[in-house]
Formats: structure tokens, sequence, C-alpha cells
């Protein structure tokens, strides 16, 4: 047996050694429905099903995996829990939907739980959720991807990612695939290597048993030689220690080599994110996605659950400022029944605030939560793909209309801070026109946008690149705006967190950088080698 | 048989309550929801749980529905107990629930 070197582009940075997962083309096929009677037997048949592979995964597993596992094993073997379901199946609607909307009513459930313990089962419930699906759908062969092994495959979904968990290693190596896509974004926030575009995967049916990911410089080596192997586990030794060494120094305040003060936030893409996280590593929030309030259910959750989640975000910031984005449905994030399906170039459609304007009823009722949650701490609300100026004013007229409304009936509320996210070449050529609280800068649509190379396209990843001169041309006018009118201006993007782009970044004059919770250490440790 | 069950049907047992504080470190989490529903299945009683002495009360053998309480550490948790073996029954939650789930 020879060990195979497969070099493709680096996607998520570090070291993984671990056995290897093929999976399969996940085919989400639609499944035919019948009538009540068979859609309970089907979901029946796919309950017990999935509650028996936990069980035999749990024999695979010790301590806190057991236990996780026993838990999702009690609550699969528990009639109440589908319940729901099955008095959805009996009114004609089929089984697969009727699971997904009773668990995702539970899983809303546990993520506006007051106490954090119970919000973080959201994950539990979610697994068991897929596990279900996945039976129902008829992929049961399609194994789950078992901790802390390397995935190889064509592609990977990004529900197939957030199904897995990383938190024991792994990596990821895709044949196709690119740097900015969905799940490499993912990975980069979990701290997942990854490595895509190494080209065709084929074993002739011998898959390999062990592979090394170097995510750093996106190489693979399957099946190494012993002496390979010892090698390598050596530099992630060392790389682990020079990890820990960065996060040790992570919670003190980011310099550069001479003395500049530099800003650095955190992005985050769901509360549970922020678990076990000390605030002191950061100095504020710079960026919450809300696309996740969608995950948990079909419909935006009320104005209550909102509020209590955006309210708790704050109060983990401990008075640092927290940057909130409204829903940035649209693009590479449809959300069934609100975003238009079948527009011929979604990215270039009806997406951020062009959704939100065009359809208030959801972006109303986030900005009455948000009003509300800016009495508990310094919140700025960010607007996401603005354009031109009257879209800015036009949202501004909503939220002066609910901050009015909630006045009217003694709520208490706040005016949080507008302020644009800057993604458009179009914004961050005239953002001095703009009447924005502050401008954050979403490198990744500024740079697609500006390069004409879409970032889910392996194929044109090397125009897709913030650090070419046009791009950071943008940034710098958008910056120079910011000076100009007295506001701030901050980074949120990918690029932030590219350490080879750190210096080219503080030289447009930024000062702000967001990153996600672990680029935090690997970001200060850079900035402190940067001269300004 | 059908003398028996009717007899057995009949024989009204009285309701026992108790409570007792949440003392292990995170509430009734997964793994202490998952010990007390085993637990609470392994006597014929019917066990419910509350987290105020006036209910709304939950079946304590439903880890589904023992997780929706979300009682929080140091919460006051009470126990209605009505079976055959409801002494038994109500001895063997309160010691799991004292004993902080074998986890304090």
């Amino acid at each position: 047996m020879t060990e195979i070197h497969l070099t493709g582009r680096a996607a998520s940075p570090g070291l993984a050694i671990g056995p290897v997962t093929v999976l399969m083309g996940i085919v989400e096929s639609r499944r035919v429905s019948g009538d009540p009677a068979q859609e309970t037997v089907a979901l029946k048949a796919a309950v017990e099903g999935a509650a028996a592979d936990l069980a035999k995964l749990i024999k695979a597993e010790q301590g806190e995996a057991a236990d996780i596992l026993e838990f999702q094993v009690a609550m699969l073997g528990d009639d109440a829990l589908a319940e729901g379901a099955f008095d959805a199946i009996a009114t004609g609607i089929p089984a697969d939907q009727a699971w997904r909307s009773a668990l995702n009513a539970e899983i809303a459930g546990y993520r506006s739980a007051e106490d954090e313990y119970f919000r973080a089962r959201v994950a539990d419930l979610m697994d068991i959720r897929d596990r279900v699906l996945e039976r129902l759908n008829g992929s049961e062969n399609s194994s789950a991807i078992s901790g802390g092994s390397i995935v190889a495959s064509d592609e990977i979904s990004p529900s197939a990612f957030l199904a897995a968990d990383w938190r024991r290693g792994g990596a990821i190596v895709l044949a196709a695939g690119s740097s900015s896509s969905h799940v490499a974004m993912l990975a980069r926030a979990r701290g997942t290597p990854m490595v895509v575009g190494v080209g065709p995967l084929s074993w002739d049916g011998r898959p390999p048993a062990l592979a090394l990911v170097d995510g750093d410089a996106g190489t693979v080596i399957f099946d190494p030689e012993p002496e390979t192997k010892r090698q390598f586990e050596q530099r992630m030794k060392t790389a682990h220690a020079a990890h820990a060494l960065a996060d040790a120094d992570r919670a003190k305040p980011a310099l550069t080599a001479d003395g500049r003060r530099i800003t650095v936030l955190l992005n985050i893409a769901a509360p549970e994110e922020l678990t076990n996280l000390d605030p002191a590593i950061c100095d504020g929030i710079g960026l919450v996605r809300t696309e996740f309030l969608f995950e948990a259910s079909q419909a935006l959750p009320d104005e209550e659950t909102q509020f209590a989640i955006y309210r708790r975000i704050l109060d983990w910031a401990q008075g640092r400022p927290v940057t909130i984005r409204t829903l940035d449905a649209g693009g590479d994030k449809p959300i069934a029944g609100l975003t238009i399906d079948g527009e011929s170039n979604p990215f270039l459609g009806l997406r951020g605030i062009r959704l939100s304007l065009l359809r208030p009823e959801a972006f109303r009722l986030q900005l009455r939560a948000l009003a509300r949650a800016a009495v508990h701490g310094p919140l700025k609300v960010m607007l996401p793909m603005v354009t031109i100026p009257s879209e800015l004013d036009r949202a501004r007229e909503l939220l002066d209309a609910e901050i009015a409304a909630l006045r009217a009936k003694g709520i208490a509320c706040a005016r949080p801070l507008l302020g644009i996210m800057v993604e458009v070449p179009a914004a961050a050529l005239r953002a001095e026109d703009f009447d924005a609280g502050f401008y954050s800068i979403g490198s990744n649509d500024l740079t697609q946008y500006t390069m004409a190379a879409a970032r889910d396209n392996g194929m044109v990843a090397d125009l897709n690149d913030t650090g070419n001169p046009a791009v950071l041309a943008l940034i710098t006018r958008a910056v120079e705006a910011g000076r100009a009118r007295g506001v701030e201006v901050s980074l949120c993007g990918d690029a932030a967190a590219d350490i080879r782009l750190t210096k080219a970044l503080l030289a447009t004059g930024l000062t702000s950088l967001s990153v996600s919770p672990v680029a935090i250490g690997r970001l200060k440790a850079t900035i402190a080698t940067v001269k300004t | 048989m059908h003398d028996a069950n009717a007899s057995r049907a009949s024989k009204s047992f009285t309701t026992l309550t108790a409570s007792a504080v949440l003392v292990n470190p995170v509430g009734l989490h997964a793994r202490p929801s998952v010990k007390l529903t085993q637990c609470a299945k392994s006597f014929e009683a019917t066990i419910e749980i509350a987290l105020d002495a006036d209910g709304p009360w939950t079946d304590a053998k439903s880890p589904v529905k023992v997780m929706r309480v979300k009682a929080p550490q140091g919460a006051m948790l009470y126990f209605r107990v009505t079976g055959l073996d409801g002494e038994a029954a109500l001895a063997a939650v309160l010691a799991l629930v004292h004993d902080g789930f074998g986890e304090a």
C-alpha cells in the first residue's frame, strides 16, 4: 500500500489526522407520500429505525458522548415527541413534513430557554430530527459522520456538516467545491480543517483507511507510511502548542507592532456559539447573523422569542457593543415561503434589505424585537445588501414607526444605532451618501460583486480574491467615508480571519475587524506582527 | 381474571405528594431527565412532576415532557404519585433528586 498525495485548495486552516469516511452522493430523495395510514406506518418505522441506529452507536461510545446518545434514544423512544407529527399526518400532511414541523416546534422551545444548558440541547434535537428524516427519505445507508473522522466526498451539504460533531477533530476533503462556500465558512467558524478541489476521488472500491489533512497548505495524504504519519503528528503537536499560546493571549487587547489599538469583534451565526466563551476575548460582537432564527421554525419566531434571544446576546457581551444584522435571506440563503424561487440570478436578485422592504411584515417584527432589546445594552442594527441611500431611509422610517408604536403601548424600547453593510460596490463607492450610523464591510459579497466571480464556484476561485487591489480600493473608499462622517467602519467578512490579508486590510485604514471565535487568537497574534 | 382487574380498578389509591430542591449543578437536564424517567417507568404508579405545588403536572415517565419543564438548578420540584407502589416510587424518585442524580 503506497500513500496517496493530493493537492487542492486550502478552505479552512488547521491540521487533522483521522479515519476516512467516504460520503456517497447524498441525494435529497423526494419520497412519494401515501395516505395518512401509510404515512403513519412510515414515520413509526423511521423513528424506530433511527433509535436502533443510535443504540448501535452507543456501544462504540463512552462517557459524555454515550450519555448524549442515550438521551437521544430516550427522546426517540418517547411517544410524546412524535405526537404532534402523527396528529398532523392524520390531517393529510406527509410524514416528513409533519415530523419536521413537530421537531422544529420542539427545537424552538429549547432555543428560547433561559437556561444555557437547555439551549445547548438544540443540537441534539436537530440531530434527532435529521436522523429520522434520513430514514424517511430512504437514505439509511448514508451513515452519519462519526466524530473525529476525515470526510472525503464530492460535495457536502451544510446540514450534513452541521449534523456532525466536530469537537473531537476531523476534517473535510472535497473533490470539487470552493473555499467560499457556505460549508467552508462553517468549517472556518468551527475550526475544522478543510481542503477543496483535490480532483476526482476514485478508490477502485478500496477506500483509504487513514488520512492526513493540511488545511493550511491545501494538501491531503491518504494511507500515509508510518514515517509520514509520525512527522505529521509532530507538526500537529507544534501547531497545537502555538495555537494554545495564541489562545492564551486572546483575552488581551489587539495591538499592532507599532502600538496601534485594533478593535477585534466576534462574528456569530447562532447564539449557541457563545456558550462557554469569555466575552473578554473580544471588544464586542461585530456580526450576529439572524438567519438561524428560521432554522427552528418555518416562520420567523415571534417577537417575544426574538427579544429573549437578542437580550441574551447583549447580556453575554456585558456592555460591549453588539451588532445584529437583520434577516439576510435570498442569494445563497433561500427561505421557504419568503424568498422568491426560480430567480435566474439570485445573487443579483431580491435579497437582504430588498426583500425586507418588499415584504416588511417579518422585517417589522424583527425591528420591534430589536428596539426592545436595545434597552438592555449598546445595540447596533445592520442592514444587509443596501445599494442606494433611499433603502436605508425607508428602513429607518419603518424602525421609527415601530418605536412609536411600542412607546404608544408603554412598552420599554430604545433606538438602536442603524447602519449598513457595505457589500455592493455601489454602496462602497458612494458610502458618504448614506446617512448611516456605522459601516460594516461584508467582504465576501463585496469581493464576488467586484470581481464578478461567484463565491460558490471553484472554477473562478482564483478571481474571488479580497486581496485584489480593486476590492481593497473599495474598502479604502468606505473607510475614508466613515472617517469623514465620523462613524465607525469595521469589516466582518471572511477576509478578516484570513491572516494573509491582515496587513493589507490594516493598510486601508481599517481599525476594526470581526471574526469567528476560533480565529480570535490567531488574528490578534497576527495583528501584533503588523506595522501600520 | 375479570374480577381481579375489577377489584384493582375499583380500589382507589391515595395520592402522595412531596417536594425536593434540585441540587445537581445544571438542573433537570438531559442526563437527569433520562435517569428520572427510567426510574419512574420502573413503577406502576402514576408519577408526575411540577415546578409549582398547584401544577401544571407533567408525566415523569416521558423524557420529552420532563425536558419541556426546563427545571433549573435550585428549583423546587414537586411530585405527585398515585398507584399501588406509590410509596416506593416516591421514595425512589426523591432519593434520586436528593442524590443530585449521582452527579452532584
